[in-house]
This record gives C-alpha cells, structure tokens and sequence, in this order.
C-alpha cells in the first residue's frame, strides 16, 4: 500500500508541475510584449546637423561628474582626428565624421543611450542596474562585482571599466547625470553647456514629435530617420542626421527587438528546469528501482 | 595647429565665455542676457538680418502661411520667443499641457544667439570661432582643462577603459 501512495504522490505531482510548466509558458507569452518605456521619460535628441565639435559637453560632463583630468585639454581638438570610445575617465565624447559629398564635417556625441529595455541591466546578475521612470540607466557601483557582462551586452559598446583602480574596479558610464540634475528635473550637464542646442531635452515622446517635425519642414536637410526611436525596443537619447546613420558611427543592423527578447525566451526556461527537473529525475530513479523496492516489500512480508 | 580646421578651433575655444555666463545667469536671473538683447536690437547689422518679429520681409514659405501680414511686433525682445530657461521644468510643462502649440520646438536664447550669428558669420566668412567673440577667462581655462589648467604634456593615447 505504501508504495502505491508514494507512486501516486510522485505521478500527481509530475502532472502539476507539468501543468504549472504549460501555465507559466502562457504568462510568459504575454509578458514577452516589448515594455516601451516609461510614458514619463526624459530624453535628449542630439541633431547632429547642429554640432561643430566643440567639446563643451566633454567638459561639462567632466566637471558635473567630478572625472580625472583629460589627457588633453577639452578645447584640443586634434583628438578628433582619431575615432574615440567612452571610457572610464570620459562618459561621452564627441567623434569627427567626414560625409563624401558635404562641405562639412558632422560630429557626433557618444554617450549611454539610455535604452527603454537595456541589455546591461537584464544582463547584470546582481541587480546593480536600474531604470528609472526619469528615463535614466543608473547603477550601484558598491554591488557592482566587476564582471563585466554589462559590457558585452550593450548593443553601443557604452559601459566602460575602471582597470585603472587596483582595489575596488568598477563599471563607470552616463548616468544622464541622475543623482545631480535630471532627479531634479533638471537637464543633464552637456545638454546645459551645448551652445547651438545640439542637445534638446524634453519628455521623449514629446522628443520624437519634436523630431519628426524637424524632418517634415527640412526634407531635404535630415535622414527621415529618428535614432533611437525604435532601435533596441527604443533610446532616451536620439539622434538626427544630415548623412546616413552608418556614416557617422551609428550600427544601423541593431533591429527594433530590445537585446533581452533574444534571450527570454531561454531564460523563462531556467527556472522550470531548477524546479521540475529534481522532481522528475528522482521520479525516474524511483520507477527503475520500484521492481526491486517490491521485492524487498514482499521479502519483508515474508 | 594648422592641421586643424580654423573655424572648428575658435568655434571650441569661444564656447568658454558662455560657460562663465550661464552660471551667471542661474544665480542672477537674466541679467547679463537683456544687456546682449538691447544691444542687439539697436545694432543695424543684426537687426536687419532677424526675422518677422523686426519686421523683415519672410521668405520661409511655412513661415508666410500665417505671418504674412504679422508686420513687425510692438516689443522686440529676443527673450519673448527665445527663452533663456528652455530645458526648465516650468518650460517643458506648459509646451506638454498645450497640445495645439505649434512652435514648440523654439530654440532657447542661448541657442537663438549661437546659430543666428554664427550660421550669418559663416555666410559672410568672417571670423566665427569661440573666442573670436567670448575673450578667454581663467574661468574659461578651469573648464576648458587649458591654459594654466592644461594636464602635463603626454605621449601616452587617452586611456580606454576597455
């Protein structure tokens, strides 16, 4: 009798946790539908038709965020002729591009883009990322363990790494200057020292309306092209361009999936397989091994 | 420093004096800003070349379809239009509650003033850098990293952190 009950026990709870498997599926399907975003998130639209590459937002950024000092002067601009990356020391920067066929150069500034679903926040496992409905990516540095998966995972090739420290390194990047000003209500500190407005600032959904107004009375000046209005599930920051986006450094191969609908799907998988698999595989070992528990029943009886 | 594009290097090096102003100006309100503006209005050459609110004649198709007969405004006051606190809260709230708005995408007086006399300055080939009108302040050089301020002469590539 006893090994009756414990067989039914084991089927039963094999076919709930088959059953809750199959439910937790269907939950999952809605929950895949993209985020979006906050409705209330700020943003910046960067039209580069705008820029004349004069680095006040490098300094701005520098002194708002209490950064090392440059290598060079922010008013050197031979550092332009080089293609330049965020780094720990600078949060954004500002890169040359030559467009055949145009009189000018464009410049166009790099930063954290600020994502609506950002890759480096699914993909940090302690939790250090947040999103904030201000529209920010900010991050605890004092959980921070150094692993470094932001870094792979961010579609930008944004979050940079303090190698630089011996003790304590970390994961440095924009923060669009959360804890100072934009917590505040306040624009983040390059948007305040862009001279030509290079930087507008406003609530995003506001931002792509102003966007694509700007495109609608200047046809023949912009890209009919927002950066960042859907490009990995959508950006706070966005760009506008007189020349094709591959042209001055932008992945234009990126799609409009957020980074994490590649990987949900498995992910949603992790949990069910810490949970049933037990289950399950001591099921298994209990049938093979029921002929023998038997015989030792029916010995015993006898 | 010839290598480097003239206009770019000044354009750079002006931006310092606006740097020294702006703070000013969130101290002190508007101040050093309505010296600029009367001194705009009453100088012919800059007057001359802003548009409808001095009366000029419109070219902007888009800007005749309601402006036509707007004819110069009573008060010329860049200020008006162009607000000098265009990313404040304040601001951005009362372009979002007004939804039938239609410029709501102005630039602010910072703005206003840069693009106006620089994109004119261009036109014209006349000097059109940074200090070419803002005189470089040992404020400027602080924020600039320059001058008395300029990090040790390097040979080393700026870190990367990558």
């Amino acid at each position: 009798m006893k090994a009756m009950n414990r067989r039914k026990f084991l089927q039963g709870s094999l076919l709930g946790g088959a059953a809750a498997s199959v439910i937790g599926k269907s939950k999952n399907a809605d929950a895949s539908a993209t985020f979006g975003g906050y409705p209330e998130a700020m943003g910046v639209l960067v039209d580069l038709t705008r820029c004349v590459g004069c680095r006040s937002c490098e300094a701005a950024c520098n002194k708002e965020q209490g950064l090392p000092d440059p290598a060079q002067p922010f008013d050197d601009l031979s550092v332009l002729d080089h293609e330049r990356r965020t780094s720990e020391g600078a949060y954004t920067i500002v890169n040359r591009y030559e467009i055949p066929g145009q009189d000018h150069p464009l410049f166009r500034k790099v930063q954290c883009n600020h994502c609506n679903e950002p890759a480096c926040l699914t993909s940090c496992f302690v939790k250090a990322y947040t999103k904030t409905p201000e529209g920010a990516v900010i991050y605890d540095p004092t959980v921070c363990v150094g692993c470094r998966t932001c870094m792979v995972a961010c579609p930008f090739y944004v979050p940079a790494y303090s190698y630089s420290s011996v003790l304590n390194p970390v994961i440095k990047k924009c923060i669009f200057c959360y804890d100072t000003r934009l917590k505040f209500g306040r624009p983040p500190a390059c948007v305040e020292a862009c001279p030509r407005e290079v930087l507008t600032f406003g609530k995003r959904q506001e931002l792509i309306k102003i966007g694509h107004g700007r495109i609608r009375r200047n046809p023949d000046l912009y890209e009919d092209h927002i950066y960042g209005e859907n490009e990995v599930g959508g950006t706070s920051w966005m760009y506008l361009s007189s020349a094709p986006f591959d042209q001055v450094g932008f992945d234009t191969h990126l799609g409009t999936e957020p980074i994490l609908s590649y990987v949900k799907e498995f992910l949603t998988i992790v949990p069910m397989v810490l949970t049933i698999w037990p289950a399950l595989f001591a099921g298994f070992h209990l049938l093979a091994t029921r002929k023998e528990a038997q015989k030792n029943i029916e010995k015993s009886e006898k | 420093m010839e290598q480097i594009p003239k206009y770019l290097l000044r354009t750079v090096m002006a931006m310092l004096l606006c740097f020294s102003l702006s703070s000013n100006i969130a101290v002190a309100g508007d101040g050093p800003d309505e010296v600029v503006i009367e001194s705009l209005a009453t100088e012919s050459n800059c007057a001359v070349c802003h548009h409808h609110t001095l009366g000029t004649e419109i070219e902007d198709e888009n800007c005749i379809r309601c402006h036509a007969e707007s004819g110069a405004t009573d008060e010329i006051s860049c200020q008006e239009c162009h607000s000098s606190k265009r990313f404040e809260a304040e601001y951005l709230n009362k372009i979002n509650e007004d939804n039938t708005l239609y410029h709501r995408d102005r630039l602010g007086l910072k703005a206003a003033f840069h693009t106006r006399c620089m994109n004119c300055h261009e036109e014209m080939g006349v000097p059109n850098g940074c200090q070419d009108c803002h005189a470089r302040t040992d404020a400027g050089d602080k924020f600039f990293h320059s001058g008395n301020y300029a990090p040790p002469e390097s040979d080393k590539p700026v870190s990367g952190g990558h």
